[in-house]
């Protein structure tokens, strides 16, 4: 077995693991940092596939940042532990499972191609321009894709500014 | 293959002691500055038997005596949160410095040594996900503590970090633009040339701004005076390692140092031309001592804000970072991007 064959499995194992803490903990402080670490771990599995770019800033945007200010909503709440939410209607709950198969349906087929393409190969010339680089992403991010990049960031900028008017108290 | 690793592993080693000690002199260091700038003397007695040596023992002495020390959990603390969090801020604090070249190469028994760990593509994004990882020692420790005064602290700490971080992105953003490399070693070794002084902060002017705006973020970042809200002693007894003792105590003051290390490495890098240096072309040992002198330099410039400038109060220091930095910082990106247009 390769080198990053056994590192997929092993960061695979993680994720999936964390993956399902996430659902088993009552805790929801232990739930999120069960989070990070599912996080963490498909970071982990970004660099085998040579995806540094990406992987470090799964990082520091999402466990970096993003989960910081989960859990400081969490801490800040404090839910006492002897307290379980009570269930209020119960027949939601059989309707999980039909939206979960869906779910599952929906990204088997999403994921059907993937499944037999190969990696890229290790970039022998000019390594800067190699797929998943900084200097690829930054290039086809600004030529290619312009229009959802720039569509994305108005949209971004419209949640901002709506957060912040619904965060305003009045007489501010 | 093997030999790779074996130079890898023993880089490792290396710098792991070498951080180790330079943190435990940090201490010692932080002591006699304050006791200087305060008119004192400061620790003087610990020596090797009669030669008292200015107290250089101290650091070893202080260690000795924190091993020794009876190691506390509180009865209602969250037990393994309670013991992992030290751990968790202290791992990202050693891990950052494998990417910080210290040197060009030395030829050592025939074999040529690069002076740095390792190299990567995205070498300062990686650094700043190591310090943003590193949150959560603090705020864990916060939490699991159940205490209030760590619990404020741990808070404190998470809304700081998240302030100042994006300020200190935004800063590197405009070195970036000038230097159009991500990768430490890349940077450094763009700031070769003119007798190894064509440092980025000489080359272009307009990162003096820059830096100033990168200090002060990383000076946040690092929980240094005057934006130590997280453990304002004054207000929350020791904030969140209020409970602490023995090793984990000891932990949570490496990564503190080792952080301040860290960052001042990173401005070396950024701004003042790493290892560069007169001579360092004929004489590639002088890397080594050329980073170390501009690290300590910087270190020293953190003690003195930190026994002259007083402690923001917590609204200040949210306005100062939303308000004054994150603002300054974009509009320096903007600057920045305006020269390089004009200069091309």
């Amino acid at each position: 077995m390769g080198q990053e064959k056994v590192l997929f499995i092993v960061f695979a194992v993680i994720a999936i693991a964390s993956a399902l803490n996430i659902l088993l903990q009552r805790n929801p402080l232990y739930s999120a940092l069960s989070l990070i670490g599912t996080l963490l771990a498909l970071s982990a599995l970004y660099v085998t596939l040579r995806a540094e770019f990406i992987a470090a800033v799964q990082i520091v945007v999402y466990a970096g940042a993003i989960m910081v200010l989960f859990i400081f909503v969490i801490m800040l709440l404090n839910v006492p532990k002897d307290q379980p939410q009570v269930e209020k209607q119960k027949g939601l709950r059989y309707l999980a499972i039909p939206f979960a198969g869906l779910m599952i349906a929906e990204m088997f087929y999403v994921l059907r191609p993937i499944r037999l393409s190969t990696l890229p190969p290790v970039p022998s010339g000019n390594a800067e321009q190699a797929v998943g680089t900084t200097w690829s992403i930054g290039t086809s991010l600004f030529t290619d894709y312009l229009l959802p990049f720039e569509v994305t960031s108005v949209l971004i900028l419209m949640a901002v500014v709506g957060a912040m008017v619904l965060a305003r108290r009045e007489g501010d | 293959m093997t030999n790779l690793l074996l130079e890898w592993v023993i880089k490792t080693i290396v710098i792991l002691l070498i951080l180790v000690t330079a943190v435990a002199y940090a201490t010692l260091m932080e002591r006699k500055v304050m006791a200087w700038i305060q008119m004192r003397v400061g620790p003087n007695r610990v020596g090797l038997g009669k030669f008292r040596l200015w107290g250089l023992m101290q650091p070893l002495a202080d260690g000795l005596k924190m091993i020794f020390k009876e190691d506390i959990v509180p009865l209602q603390a969250s037990h393994w949160l309670y013991i992992v969090a030290p751990a968790l801020s202290l791992i990202p604090a050693l891990m950052t410095f494998i990417v910080i070249p210290y040197g060009s190469q030395i030829t050592l028994f025939d074999h040529t040594i690069e002076l740095h760990v390792t190299r990567l593509n995205v070498g300062l994004l990686y650094v700043l996900a190591l310090t943003s990882v590193g949150v959560y020692g603090i705020v864990l420790a916060g939490w699991s503590s159940n205490n209030k005064y760590s619990l404020m602290g741990g808070l404190r700490s998470s809304a700081q970090m998240i302030s100042y971080e994006l300020a200190l992105g935004l800063s590197i953003v405009s070195v970036l633009l000038y230097t159009g490399t991500l990768d430490l070693v890349e940077i450094v070794e763009g700031q070769q040339g003119f007798h190894g002084l064509a440092w980025n902060i000489f080359h272009y002017p307009l990162l003096i701004l820059v830096f100033i705006i990168f200090y002060i973020a990383s000076l946040a970042e690092t929980n240094r005076t005057p934006f130590d809200l997280p453990e304002a002693d004054s207000e929350l007894v020791a904030g969140y390692h209020t409970e602490y003792s023995s090793m984990k105590f000891v932990m949570f003051q490496m990564a503190e140092y080792l952080n301040l290390i860290t960052a001042s490495s990173i401005s070396t890098t950024l701004f003042f031309g790493g290892w560069n240096g007169p001579f360092v072309g004929r004489l590639p040992l002088l890397g080594p001592v050329y980073f170390t002198v501009k690290v300590f330099v910087l270190i020293f410039l953190a003690m003195w804000i930190r026994y002259t400038v007083p402690r923001f109060r917590y609204d200040q220091l949210m306005r100062f970072g939303w308000k004054f930095l994150l603002p300054a910082a974009i509009v320096n990106i903007i600057i920045s991007s305006t020269v390089i247009l004009f200069m091309r």
